[in-house]
């Protein structure tokens, strides 16, 4: 075992939180080293190769992901069965190496809106305690849309967000989303052009007086310098992007908008193949001094630093705080302890629609964010007095390009295989749309993180345990998501249409949504939460943790934004504050 | 050209008899002045199945055709080039779970909590294959590929059912792999050995490698077709990769 010459912090994973903790710190003069378990990788050599258009090795058998022989998790729906290992990746898709996720993701960037952040106080006080039910642990996030707004500009202008703002500084915005927080200035790009799909959407969600827009994307519309001076490429709608890295630059990412600034900074230093073990505390168990990694040659190395930054994708940092015992686990029997409390995830419900003349979609084509939306059964944009649930979800109609393995969708009631099954792909590929949503999850007593006490990953650590499944809100708010997808679908004149609900229980098998959320809350009260509102553990005041392991439940958006605003609100106490005077922030 | 039968004239002249009977012998190729032959393109050495024996490659020929059959739309999964293709999968990482966490202990589980069974791909297509051969043989006196197209359907259709099933391997679980493999050899890049001439992609109407469709994607309900679906071997091929006289 070596001990290395201390820095003054240390990074557990290098994608995007990893990326901007790093600049933040850098140029405050201060020395960071980042250790990623993955491989280095760049738009150049590997996004520009022509076998990146691979649909067989990237989509299907996840060439940039989590490689589950190494370390994955156990899977339960309830605590009265046994957790077994989700042996291969299925329900959502953990990155590995440089970008993380954030390379291979679509780049649907929003911010939560202000009634999500507040969300216990909001609906106790406008509909009264009881609309939660028993066994929520939904919570406020003890930070505010307004306390967030610089920092979600900053994210945006970082990567180069496309989009049509729908309320600037509190006057609603013709084209752009009208149930957004206020925000400061218009989007960096203009929005993606409309595909077909789009347009066909957006005529049907008009004419029920909906309020369509573009959905805010992190492919960047035109050539893009960021305030960084990292210039991102245009896109070019070519349909390979969720599970893919981007051939022109494109989609925001580590790569994109940070690499070329980061890496040149003598202050930084990347190790690639460095998996982390631990984070070492010193007697107090309230100060950590070092972590334990192994290195590209599985020799034990410690990196002491006076600040340790969680920055791996958010199930990996709980699983990280469970093992260096930072933080208190939580006891789902007693509802006390805090780490690895209120798992929760992402709720889905499609509807296909098919048409048998009149369309023509070209389904290639297409970028990953680029969809059209509607906000109007999302959060509590809608009244929900009489109703059983919270919340809600987004619903739109994507053009995020559909691969032939993966899509070739058939209308209900044609056999699975055989001739008839090869007409009807033949037909549908390019004249079939998905109109989807996904619906905030709520928390529960009963849905948490902790360790497995049989199964073990290939460093002999017991790997993490998921205990997981939709509660009522869920249900309630997806029957009546589907009926409004049903709504459309008819208005937009679909021959047929086909509704999958979200299932009974949640499955880990079929994919839905790299959306996974808690475990490491942020809150105000110690007893109650892992971390506080700049990211920092109340326990171990110089470990900070990133991710949307800190959201206390999931909205009804993708999280990238939001997790981006928290890092930056995290990095500017950090520099501001905290290094003059270390010690806990709140 | 010049130095070498090409491959074609070569297979005409000795037919298949063993390639070591028409090299040069040792003595003459040290005196030959050195001349590097010229290189082969990408893909043109002959292919062969490497994991499949006789009897399941015929299977899973016979399987394939049935699942994505040959009809008036074009050619099925078999003249893809399918079964090919599902074999070289299974003898490279996919056949040998090499992402898989397959450590025990083993336990059936709940449905939602996926695959738990401590067979590696190929071990289920051996085993299945077999166990549904000896079922064929049972009820119909022959092997699988040797029913008519009725009776495979029958067969898979069980399968599909979760209706017949053996005690070594779920037959529910080998249908759903040959199904999920039978649609990636149908639709994946042609470099695998599948979709071959591009047939799944020209049957749904998919371009392969793209373009730059920034100008398209605004024009609406306007269908963008190709005449010919571009695959990555064609592109590497155009810009100098690959090998091959140029």
């Amino acid at each position: 075992m070596a001990t290395l010459k201390s820095v003054d912090a240390v990074l557990v994973g290098f994608g995007w939180t990893g990326g901007i903790i790093a600049n933040e710190l850098t140029k405050a003069g201060l020395s960071v080293v980042a250790l990623e378990r993955g491989e280095f990788r760049d738009t150049n050599p590997d996004f520009v190769a022509y076998s990146r258009y691979d649909e067989l090795a990237y989509a299907i058998q996840y060439k940039m992901m989590q490689d589950t022989s190494k370390e994955t998790l156990t899977f339960r729906n309830e605590r009265s069965q046994t957790a077994l290992p989700m042996r291969q990746l299925g329900s959502f898709l953990p990155g590995d190496g440089v970008g993380g996720a954030g390379v291979h993701w679509n780049g649907a960037t929003w911010r939560f809106l202000p009634a999500d952040l507040t969300i216990r106080s909001r609906y106790t006080q406008k509909y009264g305690a009881a609309i939660f039910g028993e066994n929520c642990t939904s919570a406020d996030w003890g930070v505010t849309y307004d306390e967030l707004e610089p920092y979600f500009d900053r994210f945006e202008y970082l990567a180069g967000i496309a989009g049509k703002a729908g309320n600037l500084r509190g006057q609603t915005q013709p084209g752009g989303n009208p149930f957004e927080g206020p925000r400061q200035r218009e989007y960096p790009n203009p929005p993606m052009i409309a595909s077909t799909i789009g347009a066909t959407f957006a005529q049907a969600v008009q004419n029920l007086g909906y309020n369509p827009f573009p959905q805010p994307s992190a492919n960047s519309t035109r050539r893009y310098t960021n305030p960084e001076g990292v210039t991102l490429g245009e896109c070019i709608y070519c349909g390979y992007c969720e599970r893919f890295g981007c051939e022109t630059g494109a989609k925001a990412s580590l790569q994109t908008t940070l690499w070329p600034k980061v890496s040149k900074n003598a202050n930084f230093e990347l190790r690639t193949h460095a998996k982390v073990l631990k984070v070492n505390l010193d007697s107090t168990g309230k100060k950590a001094v070092s972590v334990t990694y192994l290195d590209s040659l599985g020799r034990e190395q410690v990196q002491p630093a006076n600040m340790i930054f969680l920055t791996a994708y958010g199930l990996n940092n709980v699983h990280l705080l469970l093992l260096s015992k930072i933080g208190q686990p939580y006891d789902p029997a007693t509802g006390n302890g805090v780490v690895g409390k209120n798992y929760a995830y992402q709720a889905g419900t499609n509807t296909q629609l098919f048409f048998n003349s009149g369309k023509y979609f070209n389904a290639f084509m297409g970028a990953g964010s680029q969809s059209i939306c509607i906000d109007d059964f999302n959060s509590d944009n809608f009244d929900h007095s009489g109703k059983d649930f919270v919340a809600g979800g987004l619903i739109s109609a994507s053009s995020s390009g559909f691969r032939p393995i993966l899509y070739h969708p058939v209308p209900k009631g044609t056999p699975r295989w055989g001739a008839a099954w090869k007409k009807a792909v033949a037909h549908y590929y390019n004249r079939s749309f998905t109109i989807g949503s996904q619906a905030s999850v709520q928390s529960y007593r009963g849905n948490y993180l902790d360790l497995d006490p049989t199964y073990k990953d290939v460093y002999g650590q017991p790997l993490l345990r998921m205990t997981f499944d939709y509660g009522p809100h869920e249900h309630k708010a997806a029957e009546m998501i589907a009926g409004v997808q049903e709504r459309i679908a008819r208005a937009a004149g679909a021959t047929t249409f086909t509704t999958n609900q979200l299932s009974a229980h949640y499955n880990i098998v079929p994919y839905q949504s790299t959306h996974n959320t808690g475990g490491a809350i942020m809150g105000t009260d110690p007893a109650k939460s892992v971390v506080n509102k700049y990211m920092q553990t109340w326990d171990v005041p110089n470990v900070f943790v990133m991710g949307a392991c800190a959201f206390p439940q999931n909205a009804g958006y993708n999280p990238t934004g939001t997790i981006g605003a928290l890092t930056y609100l995290s990095a500017d106490a950090v520099v501001k504050r905290y290094v003059k005077n270390p010690g806990p922030l709140a | 050209m010049s130095d070498a039968v090409s491959r074609k004239d070569f297979v005409a002249l000795v037919g298949t008899v063993a390639a070591a009977e028409v090299l040069p012998a040792a003595s003459e190729a040290a005196t030959a002045p050195a001349k590097a032959p010229p290189l082969k393109p990408l893909g043109s050495e002959p292919e062969a199945y490497k994991y499949f024996t006789a009897p399941e490659a015929a299977f899973v020929e016979a399987a394939v055709e049935r699942l994505i059959p040959t009809d008036e739309l074009g050619p099925g999964a078999k003249q893809a080039g399918v079964a090919y293709f599902i074999d070289q999968q299974l003898g490279g990482q996919f056949g040998l779970a090499a992402k898989m966490y397959r450590q025990g202990p083993w336990a059936q589980g709940a449905p939602t909590q996926g695959y738990q069974l401590p067979l590696t791909p190929r071990e289920v297509y051996r085993l299945a294959i077999a166990e549904t051969n000896a079922y064929c043989k049972k009820q119909y006196g022959k092997t699988f590929d040797k029913l008519s197209p009725v009776q495979q359907d029958a067969v898979l259709q069980a399968l599909d059912d979760a209706k017949l099933t053996y005690d070594s391997v779920p037959g529910k679980v080998f249908f759903e792999m040959l199904y999920a493999n039978t649609n990636q050899g149908f639709f994946s890049d042609p470099m695998y050995g599948g979709n071959r001439n591009k047939i799944g992609w020209k049957l749904i109407g998919h371009p392969g490698v793209p373009v730059a469709y920034n100008a398209y994607i605004g024009k609406h309900n306007v269908p963008y077709k190709v005449a010919e679906p571009v695959g990555i071997a064609d592109v590497e091929r155009s810009i100098g990769l690959g090998g091959g006289e140029s």
